[in-house]
């Protein structure tokens, strides 16, 4: 099943020679390099195009969502392959960047006795609360005396990905070397011969279906004779390669995590400078890690990381994110500010050890949904743009000397570089120091520590397994909390009021309920339109569906439903979850939010995602 | 089949859907964050493209040309998600977009690149924009437009028009109707609502073949020179606006809608 419906339909064809998927960091670090060296400085062309020739090289992107930098992230990076990209990069010349200035590690207590805290990590807050003079606690916090240098962003820049994305796409468009076209999902890669034969756009004009109906419109294919596949972690291009071609053995992209986050005008109260750089740990529960990095004008990016390790089949990352930002070492510093924009995304968290087959016929693969993060110095940005640099350099180097992109050729000139790369001895070093969290949060932490200090010689072990192999029916995961019984009317109270059965959940597990205020503290919807202002434009298919309804209804956990950014899926009526597109983040967490296993494809869950339009109307984030 | 040139007169916004909170800054008010906000084009004079198009489709041999002042980068932002929508040639002038600039200056640097077009030939003239903006719509830039270039056939709230050598125009009249005006021949002007047509679809040939000529123009866009020079703001706001949530479940419509209509009466 792919996106493009309709197979057999007469479809508008262009012929380019480049042709993009994705306009990311890794698609910003490939095009700034590109197109700084297919175009002379008087606008003649460097590099003539083999697809029109006279012209310079015919360079396009495509990009799903309604505009560049729509409802990505903040971020805080060492900026290492943005500095080099830009020798003379200062924060000014991007809005909401600023240079790190201060960067602290906070162990939150908890302080509303909800958290589910394993035993050792019970008396170790006892232990701290009780000499609290002596470890500096306050307002339930325990500031760590060190940053380790693998965490470290000293030097670094805070950024808003949305700004910085939109920064980069000017500069790109301004040199007319290069195309970057938003509103514009891509479908599928045409897939011929062994290789990549360029794109097709999804059809616009159709039912939530698929289906043709008014002002049905093909999508148009698009030839090129290389394919640059930056469509993301959840990118679908990118798994239709992976499905058509296979990964590397050994390989495997289990570990995941979603990324939730406000953007806040701070109270004239707050001190905290630009710059600054806060992460948590501990709380709202021990595997939901924090972020709070400050830019100028007294803005701040705020939020969570929930992790599929953490095994809560009912994970509302949005109501985590409450409890965690009403934490009183947080909230000291927002009390009094307000919501300016929210969003979310999903991580790839095996980093390196996800790394597709980078390169083929015809095609290549950069950033995230390449394996580029690294999961120990929670970095990702820097790492997919210096991905798109290397294929940039090496895609320069195969025109010079008028070569085809075959993977043999890629593999020469982009593959090689990249192995020669900082990106791939961090990589390297990362691989394995999550595992541990494969067995608990202590074990988790131990060994990211290890595995850090060691430069990666020693980790904990852990075997990491696809998300729906490890996550546990909604009575397992509240035993000796809430019975099953209580669990089931809930459930039955869920599915008639079409809500997710999380919010009453965590209440009946003793967590508060939020205090809204209309401000900063906002209902789940409120968020999507005070702070996201989400968008589905008319005439496409519905991106998400249920591949086997008839399984969905059997689950018990629904997990798709509870971890659901937006709301947008819900329980339907009939015992299966339903999609509302009006709602969708993309954020793609349903893609690994799923309890089942694909019966045809063990790896993967139950649920598809596609390209679509449409989402966050947002670049604060 | 009559040809026309149609110049639609459009300036980019920021996307209706952001929060906008006016302040003051050095050169006087200014939208918070403004270059940091999404542009579009404003929805009125998109209408205006829209019908443009649909008119110059039907009429071989006519062209329709964008006129857009706004800030260079923000054009260029707003142009790749329109330049897929209909077939246009742009005119760019950099200039500030913020709404808080006089109509007359705003109108005089617009009319002027109106003369500037090359080929410019009044007799087959019809101007076209919103009759309102989304930024500040001081519902006067297109008349005066209309009395820089001479154009005495003006229409305003226009939601339809037939041309086959004379223009049959649907102007929106009080009371919801349609006051139907014939034109025998242009120039003409017209100030548009929000027409028939649906927006439509992204077609990335459209697309490529506008963006050969839309990219160049924004490398060369001249500066306008248009502000509120001597125009001193007492005060600017927005509608104030109240948010209150609440949770409810199984409640039935009529209580939801009598429950929002206490909440209005209250407020």
């Amino acid at each position: 099943m792919t996106n493009v419906e309709n197979p057999g339909i007469e479809r508008p064809r262009m012929e380019a020679d480049i042709v993009c998927v994705g306009f990311g960091p890794a698609a910003g670090g490939f095009l700034t390099t590109l197109s700084r060296a297919i175009m002379n400085e008087d606008g003649s062309a460097a590099i003539e195009s083999p697809a029109a020739p006279g012209l310079p090289l015919q360079v396009l992107c495509y990009e799903r969502a309604d505009d560049l930098g729509f409802g990505v992230s903040g971020v805080v990076t060492r900026a290492r392959g943005l500095r080099e990209s830009f020798p003379d990069l200062g924060s000014e010349q991007i809005p909401m960047a600023a240079p790190v200035a201060d960067e602290k590690i906070l162990y939150l207590l908890d302080p509303v006795g909800a958290s589910r805290r394993p035993a050792l990590m019970r008396v170790a807050d006892v232990a701290i609360r009780a000499a609290g003079g002596i470890f500096g606690v306050r307002d339930d916090s325990m500031e760590l005396p060190w940053t380790p240098d693998f965490l470290d962003k000293h030097g670094g820049l805070v950024l808003s990905m949305g700004q910085f994305n939109q920064w980069v796409g000017q500069q790109v468009m301004g040199s007319g070397a290069a195309q970057i076209w938003p509103g514009s999902p891509v479908g599928e890669a045409i897939v011929e011969d062994g290789g990549v034969a360029g794109i097709r756009l999804v059809d616009q004009g159709v039912t939530k279906e698929g289906k043709p109906a008014d002002g049905f419109l093909p999508g148009m294919e698009v030839r090129a004779a290389l394919t640059v596949v930056a469509d993301g972690p959840v990118g679908p291009i990118g798994r239709q390669l992976d499905r058509a071609f296979g990964i590397p053995e050994g390989h495997q992209a289990h570990d995941w995590a979603l990324g939730m986050k406000f953007v806040v005008d701070l109270p004239e109260s707050c001190e905290l400078n630009p710059g600054t750089v806060l992460h948590t740990l501990g709380y709202p529960e021990p595997e939901i890690f924090g972020f709070f990095y400050v830019h100028p004008n007294r803005v701040a990016s705020m939020g969570i990381f929930v992790p599929s390790w953490f095994d809560n089949p009912a994970r509302t990352a949005y109501r985590y994110l409450q409890h965690w930002m009403l934490h009183p070492a947080i909230w000291r510093h927002v009390k009094g500010g307000r919501l300016r924009s929210w969003g979310a995304k999903t991580l790839q968290e095996s980093g390196r050890r996800s790394e597709p087959r980078l390169v083929g016929n015809g095609y290549a693969r950069i950033g995230e949904g390449s394996g580029s993060t690294n999961v120990l110095t929670n970095s990702g940005v820097d790492e997919a743009w210096t991905t798109g640099v290397m294929l940039a350099e090496g895609v320069l180097e195969i025109l010079k000397n008028k070569q085809p992109f075959t993977a043999k050729n890629l593999d020469a000139a982009y593959v090689d570089r990249r192995r020669k790369s900082w990106v791939e001895k961090e990589g390297l070093v990362a691989g394995r120091a999550r595992d541990g969290f494969q067995r608990g949060i202590i074990p988790g932490m131990i060994g990211m520590m290890v595995a850090g200090l060691t430069k990666g010689l020693v980790a904990m072990p852990g075997k990491p397994m696809p998300p729906h192999r490890r996550v546990p029916t909604l009575e397992e995961y509240y035993r000796g909390r809430i019975t099953p019984e209580e669990i089931q009317a809930i459930r039955k109270e869920s599915d008639a009021s079409g809500t997710s059965v999380h919010a009453a959940l965590m209440e009946r597990a003793g967590w508060p309920a939020i205090p809204f205020d209309g401000e900063l503290l906002v209902s789940h919807q409120d968020a999507l339109l005070i702070g996201g202002k989400v968008q589905a434009p008319a005439g496409y298919a519905d991106h998400v569906g249920f591949l086997y309804p008839s399984d969905c209804e059997s689950c018990g956990s629904k997990i798709c439903v509870g971890m659901c950014s937006g709301q947008a899926i819900y329980p339907g009526g009939d015992g299966r979850p339903a999609f509302d597109r009006e709602k969708c983040v993309h954020c793609g967490a349903c893609l690994w939010n799923c309890a089942r296993g694909n019966p045809e494809d063990p790896g993967r869950g139950l649920i598809e995602f596609h390209a679509g339009a449409g989402g966050l109307h947002s670049a604060e984030n | 089949m009559p040809e026309y040139q149609i110049v639609v007169c459009g300036s980019v916004v920021p996307d209706p859907l952001q929060t906008l909170e006016p302040v003051s800054g050095p050169a006087g008010p200014a939208l918070k964050n403004e270059m940091m906000l999404p542009a579009w084009l404003d929805p009125w004079a998109g209408h205006a493209l829209y019908e443009a198009a649909n008119l110059a489709a039907k009429n071989p041999g006519s062209k329709v040309w964008l006129v857009a002042l706004g800030p260079k980068a923000k054009l260029q932002q707003s142009m790749m998600t329109l330049a897929q929508k209909v077939p246009f040639e742009l005119v760019a002038l950099d200039g500030s977009a913020s709404g808080f600039t006089d109509a007359a200056e705003t109108a005089a640097a617009l009319a002027g690149a109106i003369q500037a077009i090359p080929g410019f030939d009044r007799s087959k003239l019809l101007v076209f924009g919103g009759w309102e903006s989304a930024s500040r719509g001081a519902g006067a830039t297109m008349q005066i437009v209309g009395e820089i270039l001479g154009i005495t056939d003006q229409f305003q709230g226009v939601d339809g028009i037939e041309a086959d050598g004379r223009l049959r125009i649907l102007e929106r009249i009080e009371g919801g109707r349609h006051q139907v005006s014939v034109c025998e021949a242009p120039p003409a002007l017209l100030g548009w609502a929000t027409g028939n047509l649906p927006e439509p679809r992204n077609n990335p040939q459209v697309g490529m073949a506008n963006m050969r000529t839309i990219m160049p123009v924004l490398q060369k866009a001249k500066p306008a020179k248009i502000g509120a020079e001597g125009v001193t703001f007492h005060s600017v706001s927005l509608p104030k606006q109240s948010r209150d949530t609440k949770v409810v479940k199984d409640l039935p419509t009529e209580q939801i809608a009598a429950e929002i209509a206490g909440w209005i009466t209250n407020k």
